[in-house]
């Protein structure tokens, strides 16, 4: 019991922004709306919806990496990749039945584990550090877009499921859980938007808990000083490979929930465009706090999808003006800028209040 | 086939391969060797350098004097691109990054919306030769001579020019060149036009070889951050041993197994060296002196 409570006390601490009844009563207000969506939407828009929930995984991964542990991966999009077309080889092979899509939801993501426990290693315990491990990443990243782009002839199949080259894989089954009586297949509206949902609390959660623990603060460490960390006695490459296949793992469940989202997942998933996005997100958000990249990802991603609507081919050079303007006015990020900012004002107003 | 032949076929492809990672290297040797700004738009610079030689080939310019134009046009794009973005950034370098990747996506799209999906190529200069069984484009053999000739004008104008030395200088202790009375920012500036116009150089030497569309820039930008990483920062003793070493690699992996084996060699070659030599070749070279 004590333990418990000295886990949900995690929740709140030095390397996440917001504490106290107002943050948590609008969380709670927040989440509610969220629960409360579907049943003033309809099915369209509620999956529309799922989509942009799909990315703020990813979104989190590089917060995670790149905010809190300050070495800039251009991997995430790889290991989106790799768990994408993991799910889609394995649920062609072996179909949905059984709960089969959901181990290979999990199957999926420990493949894109397993790859960044290897390319991490390599990376971390070689001391590729700073700008080298963000070209190196680069490069994995563009490698794989150009090996998969290349897999169109058919010897390049695993089991029963074609590569497909640049047109992608397609017609895997979405996610399915078994149910006494019926499955529940989870289409791209409402049940998968629960789904998700569900997911994105915990692990936003569990990402708080995670970075306010020992773990987090090391890593923050490591961020500010890595000598100074090395020399207080933590083997830094160790917790460098631990967030970093963390991230890969979010990154992991972004791949499979969007490739079951869509169903369908192509090379272009980790090209160049691909990989610059999560960055802007992040960027714009405040890549040095969970809450932030996560309002950050939502509203970029609204506001990049009515640019798209509205101004078709302009969105992404919007985007590209918005990443730079960030990086030059608010290198902390808008949202984070923004709740530093309101925080401020609050703890003001209380003060002269008392 | 006789040796002589194979010899020289093998002769030629390391000299392509020698050539393309020279020439798409050494603008970003500069910014990013020198400098130590990840310039990301480094393949919009290369692709800006090849729609202005194009361009100006179509308006009835001679190739050469298209290239030339192609360079001056990417040099001036870069005294602004400093102006505006960069020149905030030289004390976050993880920053430049970001915002060269933003630039990176407003050059590729912008370049879509305005001159469309693909642009009339150039044709290739002066045909081609045959040996053995095999013909070689003639031109094959400028592009060559043309990055030995860029290495050999690097060298002088870095170490024989007030330039040059001022430029080293004021990259070395930036206040110090300073107090010296050396306009630290002016030098900045200039050496950042120097990289793009380099870049713009290869983008001209390359335009009549490749098909013009907006994203070919990322078909340069791996090779040349892989060059230029196994390099280091001096760019006579890092780019061109680093260029002629992974040509190697290159063209023996590619006549192999095809050219994605040639990437993915320059890339074990890059985690290799910068596990064993992390400030690259030149480095390794220059560790004497420091």
């Amino acid at each position: 019991m004590t333990a418990l409570v000295s886990l949900f006390r995690r929740l709140e601490g030095p390397q996440t922004v917001g504490r106290g009844p107002v943050f948590w009563g609008l969380f709670a207000i927040v989440l509610a709306v969220g629960i409360a969506y579907p049943l003033f939407s309809d099915g369209y828009t509620v999956g529309n919806t799922v989509y942009f929930f799909v990315w703020v995984f990813i979104a989190l991964s590089l917060c995670l990496i790149w905010g809190y542990g300050g070495s800039l991966s251009f991997g995430q999009t790889a290991f989106f990749g790799i768990a994408g077309y993991g799910y889609g080889v394995l649920t062609l092979n072996f179909g949905s039945a059984y709960g089969f899509t959901l181990i290979a939801f999990v199957a999926a993501i420990v493949i894109a584990a397993l790859f960044a426990v290897l390319l991490g290693y390599f990376m971390f315990f070689g001391r590729i550090a700073g700008v080298f491990l963000g070209i190196v990443t680069l490069a994995v990243t563009l490698m794989l877009e150009r090996f998969m782009a290349q897999t169109a002839g058919p010897e390049w199949h695993i089991g029963s499921a074609r590569l497909n080259g640049f047109n992608g894989m397609s017609a895997m089954p979405p996610l399915t859980i078994p149910w006494p009586g019926e499955p529940i297949v989870l289409f791209a509206d409402v049940g998968l938007y629960y789904f998700v949902l569900g997911l994105l609390v915990f692990v936003y959660l569990a990402l708080r808990i995670l970075m306010n623990s020992s773990f987090g603060n090391v890593i923050v460490a490591i961020r500010e000083n890595p000598e100074r960390a090395e020399m207080l006695g933590y083997d830094i490459r160790k917790y460098q490979l631990i967030t970093f296949v963390i991230g890969a793992a979010l990154a992991g469940i972004s791949g499979v929930l969007y490739t079951a989202w869509g169903q369908y997942i192509t090379p272009s998933s980790m090209g160049m465009t691909a990989a610059a996005l999560p960055l802007i997100w992040v960027a714009v958000g405040g890549r040095s706090d969970l809450t932030s990249t996560v309002v950050g990802t939502l509203v970029v991603l609204a506001a990049f999808q009515a640019l798209t609507i509205y101004g078709s081919q302009y969105a992404l050079v919007f985007m590209g003006v918005l990443l730079v303007l960030t990086v030059l006015i608010a290198p902390n990020g808008l949202v984070l800028g923004a709740m530093n900012w309101l925080g401020k004002l609050a703890a003001r107003l209380t003060q002269r209040a008392g | 086939m006789d040796i002589a032949t194979l010899v020289f076929s093998a002769l030629y492809q390391f000299g392509d391969a020698f050539a393309f990672l020279v020439l798409s290297a050494c603008g970003l040797a500069v910014i990013f060797g020198m400098m130590g700004v990840i310039n990301l738009a480094h393949g919009e610079f290369i692709m800006c350098g090849a729609y202005v030689t194009a361009a100006t080939v179509h308006a009835g310019l001679p190739l050469p004097l298209g290239i030339l134009a192609g360079t001056i046009v990417s040099a001036l794009v870069g005294v602004l691109v400093e102006l505006v973005v960069i020149r905030h950034l030289y004390d976050r370098p993880l920053d430049t990054i970001v915002a060269t990747w933003g630039l990176s996506l407003i050059a590729t799209q912008g370049t879509l919306i305005m001159v469309g999906s693909t642009m009339a190529g150039v044709g290739t200069p002066f045909g081609s030769f045959q040996v053995g069984a095999y013909s070689y484009s003639i031109y094959r053999i400028v592009l060559f001579c043309a990055a030995l000739g860029v290495l050999v004008g690097l060298y002088a104008l870095f170490n024989w020019t007030r330039f040059g030395v001022l430029a080293r200088a004021t990259i070395q202790v930036p206040h110090m060149a300073a107090a010296l009375g050396v306009d630290t920012r002016l030098v900045y500036s200039l050496t950042f036009a120097c990289g793009a116009g380099l870049a713009g150089l290869a983008g001209g030497l390359y335009a009549p070889t490749m098909t013009l569309v907006p994203t070919m820039g990322a078909t340069f930008i791996m090779e040349a951050f892989v060059t230029v990483v196994i390099g280091g920062a001096d760019v006579f003793l890092g780019t061109a041993p680093a260029g002629a070493v992974l040509a190697v690699v290159k063209s023996v992996m590619t006549s192999w197994q095809g050219q994605l084996f040639g990437q993915i060699g320059l890339l074990v070659a890059v985690i290799i060296v910068v596990r064993v030599l992390p400030k690259g070749i030149s480095g390794f070279v220059l560790r004497e002196r420091t």
